[in-house]
């Protein structure tokens, strides 16, 4: 039998991630996946994976898990504390996690969603091709639960990192994010695009995979009629009749009928999905 | 043909209509742009996804502007789906109301006239359907409701559609098919994509 990572706390969310699902976006399918891609991308490299393995996202840290046997993971992202039984484990490294040891994932003092890469992967069944859990349409693994038994793949020829990877850690007052205008710059005030790029935006709690609710200035339309459906892309910043902009993130719906006054650049979505409720976020242009 | 950006992860083509979004979609779709992991139709728009390690959107704009399509040629979508359907919906006597047609013609209108998917959306597998006639064009409910089971069938604007799988939602309902119309195993696993053509019959 292979081996298997046993859930014994999920924390207040935990879900299997890995690069989602292209390609069927035109039979209502959104993309899915990690919300910060980049992180689940070097735990996978630190473990040895390819880098599109299936990993656990932890939001907001208090998962724990045990392993079967002897296995290697790596947990990149939210800085939380790591502890194998009651020795400590660094982030952004390969640790070694003995048979029957347990893994803890604190609170993080920054960010909200860590990556748990283990050796191997997580070998969940796919559904669509992906092993990602859309929180939006339900498709993939349900949400993790304590008893949670997560199936692992052999563990790859590739051996795991030694070092350790220096990254600064998410900021814990504020994000800066570069956008570009548009698409529907013009269905907004003149004044709008200014608001959006001097205005002091926060977090809300209101916030998820699929979105982060954003509260701060107005951002006045000037075309009051709707806008027929069109497709959305990750980053984008619609403005529904609050008049306060939604920023999406992984699980946004494939369409949608409020005009996005402005796109965070793809080399920031990743900094965005990791922006807890509470923090400020400043949009520049970039 | 109006370009719109979105940063460096899409390109909004803005075209006439839904025909010529299929159209285009489909030019592209048989000869994909280097870069291009999705592509989004929609009524009046069709997105293209880009990976922007792969390109970028300049590129991506000169590849939609040399794509040669005509979207005449594609009113002929080869795929006719028929949908058996009970008309037992529970807005079926509120459409007649808003309609100011009898419950049968309600029937009649719907199932005599040839539908389109003309995209997806909503939910995976919930195709949108166009060209019924303009007698069914209703509002939708002002309450949503929070429970619709998989296979009901209603209108809401000039649309129809069918949820594929139990959801939540704000369309007027007027019956319900025993058809698949989703399943995740099935390939494809939506009965109703873009572009398939779709005729409601009367179920006994």
């Amino acid at each position: 039998m292979n081996n298997e990572l046993e859930v014994l706390e999920p924390g207040p969310l935990a879900t299997v991630q890995d690069l989602g699902r292209p390609g069927l976006a035109d039979i209502g399918v959104g993309m899915s996946g990690g919300a910060d891609r980049g992180s689940l991308r070097l735990a996978n490299q630190l473990v040895g994976n390819e880098e599109g393995a299936a990993a656990v996202e932890v939001t907001f840290g208090g998962f724990t898990a045990r392993a079967d046997e002897d296995l290697v993971v790596a947990i990149t992202g939210a800085p939380c504390p790591i502890t194998v039984d009651t020795r400590g484990g660094a982030l952004n490294s390969a640790i070694r996690v003995p048979a029957g040891s347990v893994l803890r994932l604190g609170s993080p003092k920054s960010g909200m969603r860590s990556y748990v890469a283990v050796a191997g992967g997580i070998e969940v069944e796919p559904v669509l091709g992906s092993r990602s859990t859309d929180l939006l349409t339900g498709l993939g693994p349900p949400l993790l639960r304590a008893g949670t038994r997560l199936p692992l793949g052999a563990a790859p020829a590739t051996q795991p990192s030694t070092g350790s990877v220096s990254i600064p850690p998410p900021p814990s007052d504020e994000v800066t994010l570069r956008v570009l205008p548009g698409p529907r710059l013009d269905w907004f005030e003149e004044s709008a695009l200014e608001t959006l790029l001097t205005g002091d935006y926060r977090v809300t709690s209101e916030s998820n995979r699929i979105g982060i609710r954003l509260d701060g200035p107005a951002l006045a339309r000037v075309r009051e009629e709707s806008l027929p459906n069109e497709g959305i892309v990750t980053g984008a910043l619609h403005v529904p009749p609050s008049s306060r902009p939604t920023l999406f993130l992984a699980d946004h719906p494939v369409i949608g009928g409020y005009p996005a006054i402005a796109v965070v650049v793809s080399a920031d979505v990743d900094k965005a999905a990791q922006a807890r409720p509470g923090l400020r976020l400043r949009f520049v242009a970039d | 043909m109006r370009l719109l950006r979105c940063a460096d992860s899409g390109l909004l083509v803005e075209v006439d209509d839904v025909a010529e979004v299929r159209a285009l979609h489909q030019a592209l779709t048989d000869e994909r742009p280097h870069g291009v992991i999705d592509f989004v139709p929609a009524p009046r728009t069709l997105l293209l996804l880009l990976d922007p390690r792969l390109t970028d959107v300049t590129e991506v704009e000169r590849a939609v502007l040399s794509a040669r399509f005509r979207s005449e040629e594609h009113g002929s979508a080869p795929e006719v789906v028929h949908v058996p359907v009970v008309y037992d919906g529970a807005d079926l006597a509120a459409v007649a109301r808003l309609t100011g047609l009898t419950e049968n013609e309600v029937v009649a209108a719907h199932t005599s006239s040839e539908w389109t998917v003309g995209f997806d959306g909503f939910a995976p597998g919930f195709g949108y359907l166009s060209g019924g006639p303009e007698a069914l064009t209703v509002p939708r409910r002002s309450e949503p409701r929070t429970r619709i089971p998989a296979g009901a069938v209603g209108l809401a604007g000039e649309y129809s559609g069918i949820y594929p799988r139990d959801s939540a939602g704000g369309w007027q309902l007027i019956g319900h098919t025993e058809m698949e119309i989703w399943h995740t195993d099935h390939n494809p696993p939506a009965l109703l994509r873009p572009g398939v053509r779709v005729r409601f019959q009367e179920a006994a």
